[in-house]
């Protein structure tokens, strides 16, 4: 017999999203509005997930959804926030839920300035790394090493040079009640985030790992396997930010990271040499974690 | 109750007495003292609304635009940068059908940084689908952010407004202002209520993706509503009138026009000026009249017909320029006439960019002008007035 799981049945979801086979934002909509329940309305950006629910005049959601411009989620979850607490329906659940690349790119400053006002919503990026929407370019949020459309990797091995966009560091920053990294691999930690987000009064933002098979040029019958072993080799940790306090919800594995980057061919080109940094800054990463957790720790025996 | 204050304090008790629910704006000279006011109304309770301190423009309106969707009564006010920094989300608003309402102070544009009066940011906007007002007084600027809700939530409209009040010379001038009593306003403006709007236990996605065999049908019902609004702009100033005593003149306010054979053409607070050298040169026996664009979108093409069946010459002042054509003014006049058989003799005055003044001479000088040209017969180009190096001098 197998366990309960502690995930809704539920489904606000319904089927005919438009979106890729293997889309890892499918699951992320899927499992966030589990978490949060049919009192939500969504706030919707230009990306991926702006197509995915459907032409006109029906979408597959059960839920109320707005449609948003690219770099305003923030702002567009204020104003319904603000409309809705004049109504009088504080206990609806308001939720920005933007790619990559509307979130630490374009839409940054929007979301910086809804997180500084502590505008009572949740905002979700789902993270397929790149701008997919319209085709596989680099975002911000494109992690080194990565080929894409605007880091073609040709004979000048020109992949993208830069490391990732820190989005957790940036919006632990502005002194928000709540902040947690999710994943589709993880679903049940991922639903138990959400509820803890829905609850907290004030911003919280929601880190969602979304593989993309045709983005990351993998097997779409791998997204869930590409999530857990970004989990397991660390280069995605489970963490959240409670009031400032740092508990890393899963502890990852320490497989090699080359396990991770050798089902994706966006990474085929990279060297002996280039996999091995990656694993040193994902090792360091990971290490500085642990550190955070393990201070908190010895300071709480003080 | 009768009050001196400025065009921009008219605004913001514009704002109060439609009881906006939702303000979201950012400062910018010279709009920052509408800001201000409001942030004191919404703190001391005076006005039942949420006021959302954003970090832009573009922030501004997209959270009018989402406040907007979920019901609410909403309000904004910029200016120049401001409003072009919104131009992407002006167009959401319209498209949406939300009869959202902003107060733009009207500004140059930079470089080189200028704060002064100017037309062009609100020309730029005029294919974003808003309704489009020019004010001419603080009192006009009050009542037609009023009138302006009344109109945009009309079932059949559900459309923006912008109101544009010059900066400074409206922006920053005292004149006396009458602010109606809330009763009255509440009579002539009920809640609004729109047929859809963001709620729980209705799933509708508001602008989701449509396919080309439907884009269209969105935009032609959108022209309808912006057609539909001429005869409700008239409409409803005529209510207004009945409860509160006060009218401007409909789409396009004439003055002394019945008789004239040239007139000027103008928008803003010049239209005060043009009336003073309009009475002065019919002191001296010339049949001259103005014709006050109060509406630029929808623009009066109708009336200036009738305007244009009545004249020998029109000239167009113009406070923006069309660069690589004309004043915009100018050009939707000049557009409006061409299905008439005869035409009079249609001249562009380019005036007061940046804050120029706009001076009585600088007026007679244009009516001398256009009575000349009339005489002759002979439309002709753009004329810069008093610009330098250039050869006449009107100030
Ligand atoms: C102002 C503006 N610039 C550019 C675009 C084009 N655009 C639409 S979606 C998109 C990429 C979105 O990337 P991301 O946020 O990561 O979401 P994803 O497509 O990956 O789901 C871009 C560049 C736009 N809609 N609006
Ligand atoms: S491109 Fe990627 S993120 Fe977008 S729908 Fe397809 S799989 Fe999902
Ligand atoms: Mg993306």
């Amino acid at each position: 017999m197998t366990s309960p799981t502690t995930i809704p049945e539920e489904e606000f979801a319904h089927p005919g999203s438009t979106g890729c086979p293997g889309c890892g934002a499918n699951l992320v909509m899927r499992y966030m509005l589990k978490g949060l329940g049919e009192r939500t309305i969504i706030s919707i950006p230009a990306c991926c997930w702006a197509v995915m629910p459907g032409y006109w005049p029906s979408h597959c959601l059960k839920v109320p959804l707005v449609y948003s411009a690219f770099e305003a989620t923030g702002a567009s979850i204020s104003g319904i926030r603000a409309a809705l607490d004049m109504r009088g329906e504080e206990d609806v659940t308001v939720v920005g839920f933007a790619g990559d690349g509307g979130t630490v790119d374009i839409g940054l400053q929007a979301l910086s300035g809804a997180a500084e006002r502590r505008t009572d919503a949740i905002y979700v990026m789902y993270d397929n790394e790149a701008y997919m929407n319209t085709g596989i370019q680099r975002s911000g949020s494109t992690p080194w090493g990565a080929w894409t459309t605007t880091t073609p990797v040709g004979s000048d091995r020109a992949f993208k040079r830069e490391p990732k966009k820190d989005i957790m560091a940036i919006m632990e920053a502005h002194g928000i009640p709540y902040a947690a990294t999710v994943s589709v691999g993880h679903p049940e930690d991922f639903v138990k985030k959400m509820r803890k987000a829905r609850d907290v009064r004030g911003f919280s933002f929601i880190h969602a790992f979304s593989p993309c098979p045709p983005g990351w040029r993998m097997d779409p019958m791998k997204t869930i396997e590409v999530a857990k072993l970004a989990v397991d080799t660390r280069v995605f940790p489970l963490y959240e930010i409670d009031d400032g306090e740092l508990t890393i919800t899963r502890e990852g594995k320490g497989k090699p990271v080359s396990e991770y980057l050798s089902l994706q061919g966006r990474f085929r080109h990279l060297s002996e040499e280039d996999v091995a940094d990656i694993q040193v800054d994902v090792d360091a990463r990971y290490a500085a974690l642990k550190a955070r957790v393990a201070k908190k720790a010895s300071k709480d025996d003080e | 109750m009768r009050k001196v204050m400025t065009g921009n304090y008219a605004s913001a008790y514009g704002a109060k007495a439609a009881r906006a629910e939702v303000v979201a704006a950012y400062p910018i000279t010279p709009q920052t003292s509408i800001v201000e006011k409001l942030a004191e109304f919404v703190s001391s309770g005076e006005m039942n609304a949420k006021f959302i301190s954003v970090e832009s423009e573009h922030s501004a309106m997209a959270a009018c635009v989402s406040a907007s969707i979920a019901g609410a009564r909403t309000y904004t006010a910029t200016s120049s940068h401001g409003l072009t920094l919104m131009h992407e989300v002006l167009m959401w608003a319209s498209s949406a059908r939300l009869p959202i309402v902003i107060t733009n102070v009207s500004r140059a544009m930079a470089p080189p940084w200028s704060v002064w009066a100017d037309h062009m940011d609100s020309v730029a906007q005029r294919d974003t689908g808003w309704m489009q007002f020019f004010c001419e007084s603080n009192q006009e600027v009050l009542d037609t952010i009023i009138m302006a809700y009344k109109v945009g939530e009309s079932k059949d409209i559900m459309l923006p407004s912008m109101i544009i009040e010059d900066a400074f010379i409206l922006s920053h001038t005292s004149e006396p202002v009458d602010v109606p009593e809330q009763p009255l306003v509440d009579a002539f403006l009920p809640k609004y209520d729109p047929e859809a709007k963001l709620e729980i236990g209705s799933p509708k996605g508001f602008g989701s993706l449509v396919k080309p065999d439907q884009y269209m049908e969105f935009r032609y019902k959108a022209m309808q509503a912006m057609e539909s609004s001429r005869k409700r702009i008239l409409e409803v100033e005529q209510e207004f009138e009945r409860a509160f005593g006060r009218s401007y003149g409909g789409l396009l306010d004439e003055y002394r026009c019945e008789d004239a054979e040239t007139v000027v053409v103008v928008a803003g607070s010049a239209a005060g000026t043009v009336r003073e050298v309009v009475d002065s040169l019919r002191v001296k026996g010339l049949p001259v009249g103005m014709a006050r664009l109060r509406a630029f979108r929808p623009f009066p093409r109708e009336e200036v017909r009738s305007l244009a069946k009545k004249v020998r010459g029109i000239a167009v002042m113009d406070r923006s320029y069309t660069f690589g054509a004309a004043g915009a003014f100018y050009t939707e006049v000049c557009g409006s006439l061409y299905p008439l058989a005869e035409r009079p003799v249609v001249k562009d005055y380019i005036v007061g960019l940046g804050g120029r003044d706009i001076t009585p001479r600088v007026i007679e000088n244009i009516f001398m002008d256009i009575i000349e040209a009339s005489d002759r017969g002979e439309s002709a180009e753009p004329e810069w007035v008093d610009v330098e190096g250039l050869g006449r001098r009107w100030r």
